[in-house]
C-alpha cells in the first residue's frame, strides 16, 4: 500500500490543479490543446498496455478511439445521454472490439495482430461511413449542453473529465505494471512458451490486456464529439491518432507507465505548436520521423536514455526493471549460509 | 443479382485478381519466404506508381517506367534490409516490435511524403490502352484490365519460375526453410536475403505502373492495399507462389461481386474481411507451409 | 495403486515425419524415471505433449488421475506438473528473483497473493539452487550453468508433485553434474517424482530406478538401469552394433 500514497498525493494534486486552473486562465485555447494532451496520455497509456507490457503493436488504435467517439454520437442522439454514460457505454464496446480482435488473433504471431487492427480500422470506418444514423460521410454536429456553474464553458469541464480519466488510466497502468498482473505479461513478452509452462494463463492475460487497452482508446474517444462540437469520419479516423498512439510510447519508453506519459506531454505539446504554426502534414510527418529514428537509436525511448545518463554517474544498475516484489524486503543472505556451494563466477 | 452480371463479374474479378496477385508478389516473398514484417510494402507500390506518374509527365509511357523503374527500387530495396538486417535483425528479441514499428514509420513516412509534395488529390496517367475496351461476345472488358492481367500473369509466373528453377532462386527459398543449413553449406545468407527483398521491391515499379493504369492513385491508397496485399499473402500461404495467384483471383473475384451486389462503399471491408476470416480458420492459408 | 502419469498410445507426426509413434508409459508416485534415446528419438516431443506444449495427434496424457490431454499447459502445471527446457528460457528481462516470482505468484499463491511473502521464498528457492546472492541481478546475463539453475529454481517453485528435466545437465562440468544430481535426488527424498532425460549415461544410471529407451519415436527397451544398459538393442542404437 505505501508503494501508492505518493501516487495518489501526485493524482489528486493534478486534479485540483485542473480545477483550479479552470477559474483562473482566461484563455481559451489553453483548455483546448491541454484537453488534446491529456487525450494522448490515456491513448498512449492504453497503447501501452498491450504493446509494452505484452509485446503486442496496435496500429489501428484510430478505430478504437473513433468508435468510442461514435458511441456516443450514437447515445447522443438516441437517448440524450449525459457523459458519464457515454463514457462507460464506449468503455465497453471498444472493450468488447479489443477482446474480438483479441480472441481472433492473438494466438498467432504478433504480426497477426498488428494486421488484424488495421483490418478493424478499415471496417470501422466503412461501416461508419455507410451509418446515416450518425452523420455518414458528412459528419453530424453535436450541441455541448450548457456548462455547470463550477466551470466557464463546456470545455473546461471537458477538460478537467480527461484530466481525471488521464489520471484512472495511468493509475491502472501503474497497477497493472507492478503486479502481478504485470509481471505475468512481462513473461509472456520475454518467453511466451516458458510463461505457459510454468502456469501462466497466457491467453486470458494477453486478452485481459487488450481489452483493457481497447476501452481506454475508447473512452478517450468518447468526450470527442461534445469537445469538437461536430464529428465526421476522416478525422474521427486520423492516421495521426494510430501513428501517435504508437509513436508517443515508444518515444517515451515502454517499460514503464512514465514512459507514455512523458511522450504524450511532449510529443502533444510540440504537436500542437507545429500544428499551429505550420502544417498539419508537416506536424504528421515529424511524429513517424521520430518514430523511426526512436525504434532505431534509442528503443528504450527517453526513459532508456534517462537510465542509461543515470547509469553513467552512479554506477551499474543491477537489473533493468527495479520493481520490488510484495513480501518482507530481507537482503539476501551473505555467502556461505544455507547454500550447496559457492558459485564460480564467469 | 442476374446470372450475367455474375458472370461479368467473375471475368472482371479474375482480371482484377491477376492484378492483386502481381502487386502482393513481392511480399509473398519479402513476409513470406524473408519473415521481414514488411508493412510498408503497398507504400511502396504507391510510391513505384508516382514514380511512373512522374515520367509519365515527361511522355514516358506507364509500362515502360515500370520497366525502367525496376532495377532502381531494386537496389532501394537492397538498401532497405540492409539497414533493416543490421538495425533489427541481429540484435534479436526485442526485434519484432521494434522492426514492425520501423515499417510502420516509414510507411507514414511515405505516405505523408507524398501528400506533401502531390497533395491529397488523385493522380492518373494516359496511354493507349487506357481508356478503350475489348468486346469478348457479350461482355465488354476494359483493356487496361486486359493490359494489366496479361502483364500480372507475367511477372507472377516469372517470378515463380526463377524461384524453383534458378540457382539463386532455389537458395532463396532455402534460406526461408533453414538458415543454418545454408550457412553451413557455403551460402551467405544475409547477402541472399538481400538481393531477395530487393527483387521483392523491384516488383513494386511494375506492380505500381499497374496500378496507376488500372485506375487513378492517391497517397491513403497504400492503407487500403495493406489489407488486399496482406490478405493475398496470408490466404495463399506464406510464400508460395503459385498460392499468391490463386489466392489474388479469389480476392478480385469476391471484391468483384460485393461490388456489383452493394456498392464501391462495402468493397475496401471485403479484403480486411476475408483476411480476418482466414486467421480465424486456417492461418497456415491454401499452401501453407 | 493410480500410477502418478499415465501415458496411453500417444502419437505425434509433423507433416509426413512420425514423431512418436504409440508411445505408452506409466509413472509411480515417487519414480525416478531416465529416458534416453538418440537425438531425434522423440524424447523432447513426448515430454511436450505430457506437459501440453503441443498437442499429440492421438492418445491420452492422464496425471494424478484425472485426464489431462486436452488441457492447456499452465492448467497442467498447477496441478502439479513442472518442466525445465533443453535450451534454458529465462525472463530476460526480469531479475532472477522476478523469474521466481512469476510461478510463484501464478502457480502457488494463486488467490492469497496478499499474504505471501513473495520475496522471501524466491530468494530461499534461490539460496537452495547457490543462486541466493545473485537474487537481483538480470536474468539476461547469467553463464550456461546457472541458467540451467534458474530453470531448475523456477520449476520447483511451482512447488510440483510431477517434475521432468529436459537435459538439464547438458554442457556442466562432472563436478556440476554432482551437484545438480545431488538436488535433484534430494528432491525425491522428499516425494517428489522425477523424470529426466539426459544423454550423461553416468547421471542416468546413478539416478534412475527405471530407463525407458526411445528411438524413432517408439519405445525400444524399458527397465532397471543395469538391464538397459546390457539390452541388445540399446547397444544397436548407440553403437550400431
Amino acid at each position: 500500500m505505501r508503494d501508492w500514497t505518493k501516487f495518489i498525493a501526485g493524482a489528486v494534486a493534478i486534479i485540483a490543479a485542473a480545477v483550479v486552473l479552470t477559474r483562473m486562465v482566461q484563455n481559451e485555447y489553453v483548455f483546448f490543446a491541454s484537453y488534446v494532451v491529456l487525450q494522448f496520455v490515456v491513448l498512449a497509456t492504453a497503447w501501452n498496455i498491450l504493446g509494452g507490457a505484452a509485446g503486442y503493436v496496435n496500429f489501428g488504435s484510430g478505430a478504437f478511439f473513433a468508435t468510442g467517439a461514435y458511441t456516443a454520437v450514437a447515445l447522443i442522439k438516441a437517448f440524450d445521454a449525459p457523459l458519464v454514460v457515454q463514457l462507460l457505454v464506449a468503455a465497453i464496446v471498444t472493450g468488447a472490439l479489443g477482446f474480438l480482435v483479441g480472441a481472433l488473433t492473438l494466438r498467432l504471431r504478433g504480426i497477426f495482430f498488428s494486421i488484424a487492427t488495421v483490418a478493424v480500422a478499415v471496417i470501422c470506418e466503412t461501416v461508419v461511413v455507410n451509418w446515416s444514423f450518425v452523420g455518414g460521410s458528412r459528419g453530424i454536429a453535436v450541441l455541448q449542453p450548457p456548462a455547470p456553474a463550477l466551470f466557464g464553458s463546456y470545455t473546461r469541464l471537458l477538460f478537467v473529465a480527461m484530466a481525471l480519466l488521464a489520471v484512472l488510466a495511468v493509475a491502472l497502468a501503474r497497477y497493472v505494471q507492478i503486479s502481478w498482473i504485470g509481471r505475468g505479461l512481462r513473461a509472456i513478452r520475454d518467453n511466451e512458451e516458458a510463461a505457459e509452462s510454468v502456469g501462466v494463463p497466457t491467453m486470458k492475460l494477453k486478452l485481459f490486456a487488450a481489452t483493457a487497452s481497447g476501452a481506454l482508446m475508447g473512452i478517450a474517444g468518447a468526450p470527442f464529439p461534445l469537445y469538437m462540437s461536430f464529428i465526421e469520419p476522416t478525422s474521427a479516423f486520423s492516421l495521426n491518432y494510430a501513428v501517435s498512439a504508437l509513436a508517443m510510447p515508444i518515444i517515451g519508453g515502454t517499460a514503464s507507465w512514465v514512459g507514455p506519459v512523458i511522450g504524450a506531454v511532449l510529443l502533444g505539446s510540440v504537436q500542437q505548436i507545429v500544428t499551429v504554426t505550420v502544417s498539419s502534414e508537416l506536424n504528421v510527418l515529424v511524429v513517424g520521423l521520430l518514430l523511426v529514428t526512436f525504434v532505431v537509436v534509442a528503443p528504450q525511448g527517453i526513459l532508456g536514455l534517462v537510465r542509461k545518463l543515470l547509469r553513467r554517474s552512479k554506477g551499474p544498475l543491477p537489473a533493468r526493471d527495479k520493481i520490488p516484489l510484495p513480501g518482507r524486503h530481507k537482503a539476501p543472505l551473505p555467502l556461505g549460509e544455507g547454500r550447496v556451494r559457492d558459485n564460480k563466477r564467469q | 443479382m442476374s446470372f450475367e452480371l455474375l458472370i461479368e463479374a467473375c471475368v472482371a474479378g479474375v482480371l482484377l485478381g491477376c492484378f492483386y496477385a502481381a502487386v502482393s508478389i513481392g511480399l509473398s516473398v519479402a513476409f513470406g519466404l524473408l519473415d521481414v514484417p514488411h508493412i510498408a510494402h503497398p507504400a511502396f507500390v504507391v510510391l513505384g506508381a508516382y514514380a511512373v506518374y512522374v515520367l509519365g509527365q515527361h511522355g514516358l509511357d506507364p509500362l515502360l517506367a515500370g520497366a525502367i523503374l525496376t532495377p532502381v527500387f531494386f537496389f532501394v530495396g537492397v538498401a532497405v534490409y540492409r539497414f533493416y538486417h543490421a538495425a533489427f535483425e541481429k540484435r534479436g528479441t526485442d526485434a519484432g516490435l521494434r522492426g514492425l514499428a520501423f515499417f510502420f514509420g516509414v510507411a507514414f513516412i511515405v505516405e505523408v511524403g507524398l501528400i506533401l509534395i502531390f497533395g491529397v488529390d488523385q493522380r492518373m496517367v494516359d496511354a493507349a490502352y487506357i481508356g478503350k475496351s475489348l468486346s469478348f461476345g457479350e461482355m465488354r472488358l476494359p483493356m487496361r484490365m486486359v493490359v494489366a492481367f496479361g502483364v500480372a500473369m507475367l511477372l507472377t509466373v516469372g517470378l515463380s519460375l526463377y524461384l524453383s528453377t534458378t540457382f539463386t532462386g532455389r537458395a532463396i527459398k532455402a534460406v526461408a526453410q533453414d538458415q543454418t543449413a545454408l550457412a553451413l553449406m557455403g551460402a551467405d545468407p544475409v547477402r541472399i536475403k538481400q538481393w531477395a527483398f530487393g527483387i521483392a521491391t523491384a516488383t513494386c515499379a511494375l506492380a505500381g505502373a499497374l496500378l496507376i493504369i488500372i485506375g487513378p492513385v492517391e497517397p491513403g491508397l497504400g492503407r487500403l492495399y495493406i489489407g488486399r496485399t496482406f490478405c493475398v499473402a496470408v490466404l495463399a500461404g506464406l510464400g508460395s507462389m503459385p498460392g499468391t495467384l490463386a489466392a489474388g483471383v479469389i480476392l478480385g473475384v469476391a471484391e468483384s461481386v460485393v461490388l456489383s451486389s452493394l456498392g464501391a462503399s462495402w468493397a475496401p471491408a471485403v479484403a480486411f474481411g476475408i483476411l480476418l476470416l482466414v486467421l480465424a480458420v486456417r492461418p497456415a492459408g491454401l499452401f501453407g507451409r | 495403486m493410480t500410477p502418478l502419469l499415465q501415458v496411453t498410445a500417444v502419437s505425434k507426426r509433423f507433416g509426413g515425419f512420425v514423431a512418436l509413434s504409440d508411445v505408452s508409459l506409466d509413472v509411480r508416485r515417487g519414480e525416478r524415471l531416465g529416458i534416453i534415446g538418440p537425438n531425434g528419438s522423440g524424447k523432447t516431443t513426448l515430454i511436450n505433449c505430457i506437459c501440453g506444449a503441443l498437442r499429440s495427434d492421438s492418445g491420452s496424457i492422464g496425471f494424478d488421475g484425472s485426464d489431462v490431454t486436452r488441457l492447456p499447459s499452465y492448467k497442467r502445471t498447477r496441478l502439479g506438473m513442472a518442466r525445465s527446457f533443453q535450451i534454458p528460457r529465462p525472463f530476460a528481462s526480469m531479475t532472477l528473483a522476478e523469474n521466481v516470482a512469476v510461478p510463484l505468484e501464478y502457480v502457488r499463491h494463486r488467490g492469497s497473493l496478499h499474504r505471501a511473502d513473495i520475496r522471501g521464498e524466491a530468494l530461499a528457492i534461490l539460496e537452495q539452487m547457490g543462486l541466493g546472492d545473485r537474487a537481483d541481478a538480470s536474468a539476461g546475463a547469467l553463464t550456461q550453468v546457472d541458467l540451467r539453475k534458474l530453470e531448475l529454481a523456477r520449476a520447483l517453485a511451482a512447488r510440483p508433485s510431477l517434475l521432468i528435466l529436459d537435459e538439464v545437465m547438458a554442457g556442466l562440468s562432472s563436478v556440476e553434474v554432482d551437484e545438480v544430481l545431488g538436488i535433484v535426488l534430494g528432491l525425491n527424498r522428499q516425494g517428489m517424482t522425477v523424470i529426466m532425460i539426459e544423454h550423461i549415461m553416468r547421471a542416468i544410471m546413478r539416478f534412475s530406478e527405471r530407463v525407458v529407451c526411445l528411438d524413432a519415436g517408439r519405445i525400444m527397451a524399458e527397465g532397471p538401469p543395469e538391464h538397459i544398459a546390457d539390452d541388445p538393442n540399446v547397444r544397436r542404437i548407440y553403437l550400431g552394433a
